[in-house]
């Protein structure tokens, strides 16, 4: 009974269009960030940091960055991969060019330089769509690789091949190395998903997001009512690779502090983000939230669930994880191409209503 | 037929200004078809110029050559008094230039409220940062435009679907829609293809409705494609008739529905 729009006026446009129009939900999202600012970073402890909270977070940050390219305007990538190996091996020259400089800049630069080369990778979307767009996205994914493994400079000709972090502090809390602390991996993951989130809702809600949507629904009808398709498509490029770019600065950095290119960002890793937007829901930054949350806590709950629980072997509890992934993908496909998210508004919208459905 | 350079005044007292626009000698081929053959006429200031024809007689594809989606084969389009180079559709929409496209081209994945302040691309000025911080500028712009495109709901009265995705609506107030898109962009020129096909006896008198208030109300020039000869005779100032390709009448609505040529294209007599 108390979910609802009555008794809540909207006296401006600004009112109206804000992101949380009902009263309930801005509350609800109030307390989400209170917790995740205020009580997790007490509690967290390595176990749940490192395989399910940092992951999570991170895949969030690039599912949100895929989810404007491809669901808010349609140019479909299977290049994920290798934008955040561009955003890890950027992060990596730049801490090692510059040790003095904070980390958060250093993550920062590597989006930067993501969202350049993914204007490059976009340039053929002027040309060609859909199916062919995507085998371009997929050979810029195994170029990207073969560069990083390559290249010894991008290593900094390290014996290995790796690329490794070594310590890095923001406010003399150390973030990167093997001395972090959980809840700082955490925290400094927090803060980056949210300022994206953040970024993300209000381009999609203005004229950007709009020029997006418009060729994403109906390129031609978009050009001629004044959507120039060049500009739409390079700056979705450009702003989905910074935050890919984000999120795989802070995978190599943050997460794993140690990276093989071909291990960490081969291409399951643009199929896993694709997934995770299809599932979540293409078009939704919720949605992109959801569905990152969802293919990371699969496999935990499933590991937990069959290996844990009812004593399967671990192989076994991967193909059954890989079956269910697949299953779901082709469900939400068929039935509901805004997945989770979609659900989600439907749910709220019956609630809006009950219990009187007329 | 008086000389109309200077502009003239209709039966009903309207003003009709000079030439805003122009084709001149227009030809149009794709490969072996002539969509278009050599065709010359002119659109005035204020006034509601109809475009009509039988099927295939190359009225879309006038359309589009206006709206700069098609280049013509040869011939000169000018607007304003300057001829026209060669453009991108999104320039000649920042001209000044709107329309509907006769297979309803909504977006459909986005609001009523979304398509229309979409048909306001070509005035919006913040750039992309500020709108990612969402500070001042940005704010500010989208309230400034969103009571403009209110004004517009208002008008076409469809306030109760603001928020609903266009896809859900039905074909007449997906049209209606359509119509408010291209208003948005407060256009010189508004290019209407076959805003009533399909609708039925009431819909297309609240079209006609909203196509004259728009010429009365903010002077907007019009020019229409319709097939319904009734409607056609009602709204329009001057006809140009067009079959296979070639103009075979252009005039007051009168003067075409007297011409023989016109008569016998729709009646079907054979052209050999
Ligand atoms: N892109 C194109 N490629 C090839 N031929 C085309 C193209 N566009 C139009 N045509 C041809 O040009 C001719 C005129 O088509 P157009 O759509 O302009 O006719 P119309 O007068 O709008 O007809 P209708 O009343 O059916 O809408 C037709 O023969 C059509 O097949
Ligand atoms: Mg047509």
């Amino acid at each position: 009974m108390f979910y609802r729009e009555a008794g809540d006026f909207k006296t401006s446009y600004a009112d109206d269009s804000q992101t949380f129009p009902i009263k309930f939900d801005r509350w609800r999202y109030y307390v989400v960030l209170a917790v995740a600012f205020g009580v997790i970073p007490l509690v967290v402890n390595d176990y749940w940091a490192s395989s399910v909270l940092v992951p999570f977070l991170i895949y969030a940050i690039a599912a949100i960055g895929l989810n404007i390219l491809t669901g808010y305007c349609g140019q479909v990538s299977l290049g994920t991969g290798g934008f955040m190996a561009v955003g890890a091996y950027a992060c990596y020259k730049l801490m090692t060019a510059f040790p003095d400089i904070n980390i958060v800049f250093h993550v920062l630069g590597a989006g930067l330089i993501t969202a350049g080369v993914g204007v490059l990778f976009g340039l053929p979307s002027l040309r060609i769509k859909g199916f062919y767009l995507a085998v371009a996205t997929l050979a810029a994914q195994f170029f990207l690789v073969w560069l990083f493994n390559k290249v010894p400079w991008f290593y900094n000709y390290s014996a290995s091949g790796q690329i490794n972090a070594a310590e890095r502090t923001v406010l003399g809390v150390p973030v990167t190395g093997p001395n972090t602390e959980a809840w700082a991996q955490y925290m400094i993951c927090l803060v980056f998903l949210f300022a994206v989130a953040w970024v993300a809702r209000n381009l999609t809600r203005g004229t950007v997001g709009r020029s997006w949507m418009a060729i994403r629904d109906m390129d031609i009808a978009a050009e001629i009512i004044g959507v120039n398709p060049l500009k739409a498509k390079l700056t979705a490029f450009a702003v989905s690779s910074f935050f890919v770019g984000i999120a795989g600065a802070l995978f190599f950095s943050v997460y794993l502090g140690a990276v093989e290119v071909g291990e960490a960002f081969g291409i399951q890793k643009s199929f896993l983000v694709l997934f995770m937007i299809i599932i979540g829901g293409l078009g939704s930054i919720f949605g992109s939230l959801a569905g990152a949350a969802f293919l990371v806590l699969l496999p935990v709950f499933l590991k937990n669930l069959l290996v844990g629980g009812l004593g399967w072997a671990t192989d076994l509890a991967a193909h059954v994880e890989l079956m269910i992934v697949g299953a779901l993908i082709v469900v939400f496909l068929i039935v509901e191409p805004h997945g989770l998210a979609q659900l989600w508004r439907v749910g709220k919208e019956k609630l809006r209503l009950w219990p009187f459905p007329h | 037929m008086n000389d109309m350079s200077q502009g003239y005044t209709t039966a009903d007292g309207r003003k009709i200004g000079g030439t805003l626009m122009e084709m001149k000698n227009i030809t149009l081929r794709f490969g072996g078809v002539v969509a278009i053959k050599d065709i010359s006429f002119d659109i005035r200031e204020g006034e509601i110029r109809a475009i009509i024809g039988p099927n295939g007689a190359g009225k879309s594809s006038m359309l589009n050559v206006i709206s700069g989606f098609y280049i013509p084969t040869e011939g000169e389009v000018w607007f304003r008094g300057e001829r026209r180079p060669q453009m991108k559709p999104y320039q000649v929409a920042q001209q000044g230039i709107a329309r509907t496209f006769q297979n309803i081209a909504l977006f459909k994945g986005m609001s009523t409220l979304d398509n229309i302040m979409t048909g306001r691309m070509t005035m919006m000025k913040t750039g992309m940062a500020a709108q990612a911080l969402w500070w001042g500028r940005a704010q500010r712009e989208e309230d400034e435009h969103r009571e403009k495109v209110e004004k517009i709901i208002d008008f076409l009265e469809i306030q109760h679907i603001r928020k609903t995705p266009v896809g859900r609506l039905p074909y007449g107030l997906q049209k209606r829609v359509e119509l408010g898109r291209a208003l948005a962009a407060e256009p010189k020129l508004l290019l209407l293809d076959e805003p009533m096909a399909g609708m039925n006896v009431e819909e297309k008198e609240d079209m006609s409705r909203f196509i004259l208030d728009v010429n009365d109300e903010f002077g907007t020039t019009i020019a229409l494609i319709e097939h319904d000869m009734g409607v056609v005779m009602d709204l329009s100032d001057r006809v140009v008739v067009m079959d296979y390709g070639k103009k075979i009448g252009d005039g007051t609505p009168d003067e075409v529905r007297n011409n023989q040529d016109v008569i016998d294209a729709y009646l079907g007599v054979s052209h050999d």
